[in-house]
């Protein structure tokens, strides 16, 4: 017997595992070279971004903040870094920003609109968040005609004679409703609101406004609109009348009844076949001719109106998608309950349909607000139409990357932004255990 | 029997309201009358408005001369044609950006949405950083900045003078300048027809080919080189047939004159910038699309494959690919039209397509807004009819065939 033994008696202690397979090193290797190919795209895009940066930074580094003119701004760049330097001239931007933000509103009345754009964010709280107080919805509400009053100015009385016409319309339904079935309390309802709209809401306000002066701003026209403010002006109004839109197209075109059913084909392929520029050219130029002789209409509503209709006809698609991927068995199990069709697409399919289609959706939504710079093709000022009119000034003749850049930055903060809160709902809403 | 005959029951008038059999019947025809009299109020506003103006409704305009010019046509057009041809111009102008767009968008996107998955992290990376940035960013900004970066940096014409030239032409045959971009144009001498010929009967040769081949491979499981043979196919039954023919087709190169480049083809900026920026922002579009389609496949298909003992790029082709285009094409349908509808931002950088000839200049001229627009959305509204048609086509086709 011998006592060699060829197996080890104690343990070896542990050695670190090697560079290569540990921290930065092994994930370089990984992810940036594992194969020939990637190590060519990885040097090739490495050196392309360096490429990059190293032109830009200089042209950030060197920007030029107070100055009149894009001449002042190349002379102080000049002096400061050199003849042949290149540096950006911000003071465009600071020279103008108050056009970008207002366009020609008067500058005396800012605060009308700024205090809308807070109120806005107030109205949207409750919408957006779940842990706001639900009672905040009333404001939401509320919320379209303050602002109305508040932008275009003239009496209060308007807006709020425009909302009596639906608690008219409320009124009559509850009234109808109990005596004669819904359907008849739906028609009633609509016809006293449109009875109230056309011929004694005018009236009506007229006597509001002698009642109550005090409620009047001074108006302010629709061409002295512009900037950002104009882009969300028409960009909130539309998200906002495009949904409930595009889910009652929707539901009509899902209807099965044949007369509803072709009227919305044929409003929604028309709507998706035409490029939105022609809908706008038909806004300004076309739309009096359509109307009775003598009607003129605000421009910034005539294209409110286009867009909206323009989007809702997106949406609708959109929604008929999630309620196409519902099963069958939601909607036979809503009517197995005894619920009407209303109760029935109000609790049991649109919560799940608009839940399927909340990506969708909010890609609607920001296609919707990049399309509001279209409106710079009729010759509105917003972002993009001042740019050009900036441009053609003799002061800043010339300049042309901080201006695109900058309107370009506030629309990708904007976009990508609902693009974040949405997926953020998406993650609320899921309610599969995963 | 106590069964109660339904049909027998008396209709009363208020059945039409309660009873679900009749109440959709009444619904749909108060729909009815509501679009009838709001279609006939809007008729007759117009009517009105219209002899209001002193105008008729009539399209005679458009076999009246145009005397406007058209910078870029690709058809004969000279100011003395009817507005007519203008608009023609303006329609093949529309179709070519709406179809080079294409084909770019495409190539862009499905480059851009596969290197999106890739594991290269910085690759990866920069695709995502394109996509988000062009998705979220106005496409007229697109347009516009493109403009912008073709006027601003490339190169004035006389900046190729002289020895010391701070320009020169890429591959001394394109010239890349301010005003577009200067390309060799083939020049069809005499005899031409035989060389176009034989390209076509050698397409046709290439597709019959493919087929016999996948036959061959179904039923032998034998697989051919068909790249090669395709290619070999491609190239040389052309090139001999040039060379027998003596060289009928020819390439006329632009060539510097005293103000500007002469000869070979013109590419005009605005062509350039529309095309290139409409391209990059549906590109970054199909690239999403793209991605959500490869996504979209299980693991599993691609480890079956592994399994089965393909390799990577069979795998993509045979596999991945084949399914993921069922889940592309309808959002890349979407796509296409959304760059037809798009390019009518023309205007923004003064191409010449049909929303700026005869939803422009003809109608400022003639003041026929109301027959202008017609033929203008009528035009779109065919357009997007025929390419959704196409693509549907093609989807039914490669659809999944269940049961």
């Amino acid at each position: 017997m011998h006592d060699v033994s060829f197996v080890r008696h104690e343990m070896l202690s542990p050695q670190p595992a090697p560079a290569s397979q540990v921290g930065p090193l092994r994930w370089a290797r990984e992810n940036l070279f594992s194969s020939i190919l990637n190590s060519f795209l990885t040097i090739v895009s490495a050196a392309a971004v360096i490429l990059a940066l190293a032109h830009l930074w200089p042209w950030f580094a060197h920007s030029v903040w107070h100055a009149g003119s894009l001449r002042e701004c190349r002379e102080m760049i000049a002096q400061r870094w050199g003849e042949d330097a290149t540096g950006a001239c911000f003071a465009v931007i600071r020279d103008r920003w108050k056009q970008f933000l207002f366009g020609f509103y008067p500058s005396e009345l800012y605060w009308r609109p700024t205090l809308s754009f807070v109120l806005l964010l107030a109205a949207l709280a409750p919408i957006l968040f779940s842990a706001v107080p639900r009672r905040m919805l009333w404001f939401s509400i509320a919320f379209p005609g303050i602002v109305y009053w508040l932008l275009w100015g003239g009496s209060l009385a308007l807006p709020i004679c425009v909302y009596a016409g639906f608690l008219v319309g409320m009124l009559v339904h509850r009234l109808v409703g109990p005596r004669f079935g819904s359907l008849l309390a739906l028609i009633g309802g609509v016809l006293a609101t449109l009875i109230w709209w056309f011929y004694l809401a005018g009236p009506v306000a007229g006597l509001l406004e002698t009642i109550l002066p005090f409620l009047t701003l001074e108006p302010v026209a629709s061409k002295r609109f512009g900037g950002f403010m104009l882009s969300i002006v028409i960009g909130a109004t539309g998200i906002a009348f495009s949904l409930p839109l595009g889910v009652l197209l929707a539901l009509g075109r899902r209807s099965g009844l044949f007369i509803i059913q072709s009227i919305c084909i044929g409003f929604i392929e028309f709507i998706r076949g035409v490029p939105l520029i022609t809908l706008l050219l038909v806004a300004s130029f076309l739309l009096n001719i359509f109307l009775p002789p003598g009607t003129n209409f605000d421009i910034i509503l005539r294209v409110i109106i286009m867009v909206t209709l323009f989007s809702a006809a997106y949406m609708a698609e959109t929604i008929r998608g999630g309620l196409a991927a519902l099963p069958r068995g939601q909607y036979e199990a809503a009517d197995a309950l005894g619920l009407d069709y209303w109760q029935a697409m109000r609790l049991v399919i649109m919560p799940q349909a608009l839940k399927i289609s909340i990506p969708n959706i909010v890609n609607n939504f920001i296609s919707l607000f990049k399309d509001t710079t279209l409106v710079a093709i009729i010759a509105l000022l917003d972002p993009i139409g001042l740019v050009t009119s900036i441009r053609a000034d003799s002061n800043w003749n010339g300049i042309v990357w901080e201006l695109y850049g900058f309107v370009a930055l506030i629309f990708f903060i904007c976009c990508y932004s609902m693009s974040v809160y949405s997926k953020h709902l998406e993650r609320r809403l899921r309610t599969d255990h995963r | 029997m106590t069964s109660i005959d339904v049909s027998r029951e008396q209709f009363r008038l208020s059945m039409l309201l309660y009873d679900t059999r009749y109440r959709s019947l009444t619904i749909q025809v108060v729909a009815m009358i509501a679009l009838m009299s709001a279609a006939a109020w809007l008729v007759n506003n117009t009517v009105e408005n219209l002899s209001a103006l002193g105008k008729d409704f009539s399209f005679r305009f458009l076999g009246q001369r145009a005397g406007y010019d058209i910078s870029q046509t690709l058809i004969p057009y000279t100011n003395d044609d009817t507005h007519a041809r203008a608009a023609l111009v303006g329609i093949v102008n529309t179709l070519l950006v709406a179809f080079v767009g294409c084909l770019l968008a495409t190539a862009i996107g499905v480059t851009m949405g596969v290197l999106r998955l890739s594991r290269n992290w910085i690759v990866a990376r920069l695709a995502a950083v394109y996509v988000d940035g062009f998705r979220n960013i106005p496409v007229l900004l697109w347009i516009l900045a493109t403009m912008a970066v073709i006027t601003d940096t490339a190169p004035a014409p006389s900046a190729f003078r002289g020895d010391n030239a701070t320009a020169s032409m890429i591959f001394g045959s394109v010239a890349v300048t301010n005003r577009g971009v200067y390309v060799p144009w083939p020049i069809f001498g005499p005899g031409w027809q035989i060389v176009v010929g034989t390209f076509l009967l050698s397409v046709i040769a290439i597709l019959v080919f493919g087929r016999w081949a996948k036959a061959r491979q179904d039923a032998t499981g034998q697989i051919l080189p068909t790249f090669w043979i395709k290619l070999g196919l491609f190239v040389l039954p052309v090139l001999i047939a040039d060379q027998i023919a003596g060289r009928p087709i020819s390439l006329d190169y632009p060539e510097l004159q005293r103000f500007n480049f002469e000869g070979g083809g013109f590419l005009d900026k605005s062509f350039i910038a529309l095309t290139l920026a409409l391209s990059l922002y549906t590109g970054a579009f199909i690239a999403e699309a793209v991605r959500a389609g490869i996504q979209a496949i299980s693991r599993g298909q691609s480890e079956a494959a592994a399994a089965l003992g393909l390799r990577s790029g069979r795998i993509m082709s045979l596999v991945i690919l084949p399914q993921a285009l069922r889940v592309i094409i309808p959002p890349l349908i979407s796509q296409y039209l959304n760059l037809t509808k798009n390019s009518s931002l023309a205007i923004a950088v003064g191409y010449a397509d049909v929303r700026a000839t005869l939803g422009g200049i003809t109608m400022n001229q003639t003041g026929r807004e109301l027959e202008c627009m017609l033929l203008l959305m009528g035009f779109y509204l065919i357009l997007s009819l025929l390419i959704s048609g196409t693509m549907n086509w093609y989807n039914a086709r490669v659809a999944l065939k269940e049961r």
